[in-house]
């Protein structure tokens, strides 16, 4: 065994390691590495340049006939339950569900969430029993075999507005409004190179919610002059399938009451019901990120007893 | 190495009865204790091992999953939507299970370029070689069916278009589509048939690992010198050198598996596969899982058709092709030297390889249109060029450098070089103590 002085860091950077180790003797020092990477670089550079440049060229649109949608990304908010110890705002929460049963609801179901999972709302149980008994359940067969409305219970999901899709469809010009229970994850906008990588280190994951909230606040926009907007449908430069899309806007200022004091605009109604939406696709968000931070914090403690292990271990054994 | 006279003796009276009846205990001894592994093993050696923990925990987690989970086109997206609300710990259960294969890919692609770099596929490692690529199969075989099983939008649109590839097969290809789908379109029989095999694969998977465990204990590891163990120098034991160097990777590799668990579940999927799978509404981009974009690259990269071969045939030869040159990766390759550390060109070659598996990764996530069809189109050539011409004939014309004699000569002027001559101690300080 040969005695060494110790390898702190050279194995994690396992190839460089290793072409120096043998470069630095045969005297061509770094120059080679550094030219085949160069070399590397300016085709992996040559190419990005040639994809960007052709996508540019693809962008040069007319404004008036756009073929890349949403017209506008959405705009980047902030919200209280994004990064590694984001938590949901209850009182916003709150806010979120009225806005829903108010105004959503009328047309958009929310099949996967039951009333009894509105306690994370902050909801005592007597209040959920309350809030659940002014929905009428259509159940049964009974006894009779007979079909029977009844009052709500804390176990009930929320009922649908329609009856089946069928009918969602035909009520709102053919097309049914989408379930609420998941839209908060099933909305998104690509991000693009390099935005999706900084989304890792930042740890983007209101792509959904930041959708939300352009759409409901973007049907003011005025359309360019000679856009041609679909009868029936209604312009807007977030939405992520078209120009324009068949559900009219749903808010205006004043629209919804609330009792402690946020202002009643378009604006706070979308942070809100998008805050909501994101608790209904993602319930247990915030035991998720609290569990992380123990595991990630465990990770990095073992972790380093195990690499201190490990420079022990392999002590004066040149490697 | 196998070959090796065992050294195991058993010590209790326990252990002299099982090794006169069953030497379990010998074999475990043999293969994780005393088992030689060379000296200068790198942390991309530690990619096996955590390719194990992945798999077990891939089944694992997919085995509790399994019992909450309903095979039902009505019923299938909502029972994994009650996994997500109500079964206890059932969000974490299945975020691991979904981010754990992205991260068993990332695990399997970091394994199979280390094998590409230092040369590992050689001669007598071939099948040991062509095991991991059976393995890589299935793998994918996997993979796909398992994106399957939440019957969103993606698994539907995604089930629809890859067993298409199969209808291009010229006179079998309606009827391999049809016995994978169960009927003439993605439906309840396929879902079933989906999710027994992807319950069956794993353990299939698992036995091809078993081989290709005994295969590398019959070889030996190869290294970063690509040089043969020569002497008890060269080696140290496995348990505690191995052992401790791969659990330090593994504790590495598993900090950025929960940093997306916990904090970017959602990252690597789609969000269209939270919408339920709906047969008359064709999503706007059908885009496979991520592990799979290159070769999905590849296949819409062939536009045109060749004499009787019409392009979607082309695409699916292509595609399928990409996968069998790993195959041929053994017999590929002309060169005498092993290691890319000793090959100047073909460790340039193989960096342009990697930048390329890249690029196609990218081009397989945007809408086959405009430029980047061509783009796709280079990238292609690229990647079958750097198997069928770069492999075979940088080893009959580059000039390898001086490769040393044996591993311990390697480490013994890779330390003097780091630790005793000024320019080397400035050059790579972090060799210093």
């Amino acid at each position: 065994m040969i005695p060494k002085s110790g390898n702190r860091f050279s194995d994690k950077i396992m190839l460089k390691q290793e072409d120096r180790a043998v470069e630095n003797l045969r005297g061509f020092g770094m120059k080679k590495i550094l030219t085949s990477l160069a070399l590397v670089g300016l085709v992996a550079a040559g190419i990005g340049a040639a994809g960007t440049w052709a996508m540019a060229a693809e962008e040069a649109h007319n404004a008036a006939a756009p073929t890349h949608f949403p017209i506008n990304e959405p705009k980047e908010m902030s919200w209280s339950f994004t990064g590694p110890f984001g938590t949901y705002d209850k009182a916003q929460l709150q806010r979120g569900l009225k806005v829903y049963k108010e105004v959503c609801s009328a047309c958009h179901s929310m099949n996967l969430v039951a009333f009894r999972t509105l306690s994370d709302l902050g909801y005592s149980d007597a209040q959920i029993k309350t809030l659940s008994a002014e929905y009428t359940i259509h159940d049964g067969p009974n006894d009779a075999g007979d079909m029977f409305d009844r009052p709500g219970k804390p176990s009930d999901y929320f009922p649908a507005p329609f009856a089946n899709e069928e009918a969602a469809a035909a009520s709102n010009g053919g097309a049914a409004p989408p379930d609420m229970s998941l839209l908060a994850k099933a909305r998104g906008v690509e991000r693009g190179f390099p935005q999706f990588v900084f989304d890792i280190f930042t740890q983007y994951d209101a792509g959904g919610p930041d959708y939300i909230h352009s759409l409901l606040t973007g049907y003011d926009e005025t359309p360019p002059a000679g856009m041609v907007i679909p009868e029936g449908t209604h312009y807007n430069p977030y939405f992520m399938s078209g120009v324009s899309l068949k559900m009219p806007k749903p808010l205006s200022d004043g629209q919804v009451t609330y009792d402690d004091g946020s202002p009643q605009t378009v604006d706070q109604y979308s942070r809100d019901v998008a805050t909501f939406l994101m608790w209904a696709a993602e319930p247990h968000m915030e035991d998720r990120k609290k569990t992380g931070f123990r595991v990630l914090v465990f990770l990095l403690l073992f972790g380093a007893l195990v690499y201190l292990t490990k420079r022990k271990v392999w002590e004066g054994v040149a490697h | 190495m196998s070959e090796g006279h065992s050294t195991y003796t058993p010590k209790t009276g326990i252990e002299r009865w099982f090794d006169a009846r069953m030497p379990l205990p010998r074999l475990v001894y043999d293969s994780f204790v005393a088992y030689p592994v060379p000296r200068n093993l790198n942390y991309a050696w530690t990619f096996g091992g955590i390719l194990a923990i992945m798999l077990v925990s891939q089944i694992l987690t997919g085995i509790v999953l399994a019992m909450h989970y309903t095979a039902d086109v009505n019923l299938a997206f909502g029972s994994v939507e009650k996994i997500m609300r109500d079964v206890n710990s059932g969000w974490l259960l299945r975020y691991l299970h979904s981010n754990g294969a992205s991260f068993f890919f990332v695990a399997v692609y970091i394994h199979i370029f280390r094998g590409l770099y230092y040369g590992s596929y050689k001669a007598p490692r071939e099948l040991l070689w062509i095991l991991g690529c059976i393995i890589y199969l299935l793998m994918m075989a996997t993979g796909f069916m398992g994106y399957v099983l939440p019957w969103g939008q993606m698994s539907f649109w995604g089930a629809t278009v890859i067993t298409g590839f199969f209808s291009a097969i010229p006179l079998v290809g309606d009827w391999i589509q049809q016995l994978l789908l169960g009927g003439f379109a993605v439906d309840n029989p396929t879902l079933n048939r989906f999710f027994a095999l992807h319950y069956l694969l794993p353990f299939m998977i698992a036995g091809v690992v078993v081989l290709h465990v005994w295969a590398l204990h019959v070889v030996g590891q190869n290294n970063p010198t690509g040089i043969e163990i020569k002497s008890k120098t060269d080696t140290v034991a496995f348990t505690p050198y191995a052992t401790i160097k791969d659990a330090f990777g593994m504790i590495v590799f598993l900090f950025f598996f929960a940093y997306f668990v916990f904090y970017l579940p959602n990252y690597l999927g789609h969000p269209d596969n939270y919408i339920v799978a709906n047969p008359l509404k064709t999503p706007a981009h059908i885009v496979p899982e991520w592990y799979f974009l290159p070769f999905y690259a590849i296949l819409r990269a062939i536009t045109f058709n060749v004499g009787p071969i019409n392009s979607k045939l082309g695409g699916v030869l292509c595609m399928f092709g990409a996968i069998v040159m790993l195959f041929l990766v053994p017999w590929l390759d002309t060169s005498k030297v092993r290691s890319a550390v000793y090959r100047p060109w073909y460790k340039l070659f193989f960096w342009l390889f990697v930048a390329d598996a890249i690029l196609l990764g990218w081009l397989g996530s945007q809408p086959a249109e405009g430029s980047y069809v061509f783009m796709a189109q280079m990238a292609t050539l690229f990647y079958f060029a750097f198997f069928l011409i770069a492999l075979p004939v940088l080893g009959l014309i580059e000039t390898p450098r001086r490769v040393p004699n044996s591993i311990t000569e390697a480490v013994l002027e890779k330390n003097k070089g780091g630790g005793g001559h000024p320019i080397g101690a400035t050059a790579a300080p972090e060799t210093k103590g």
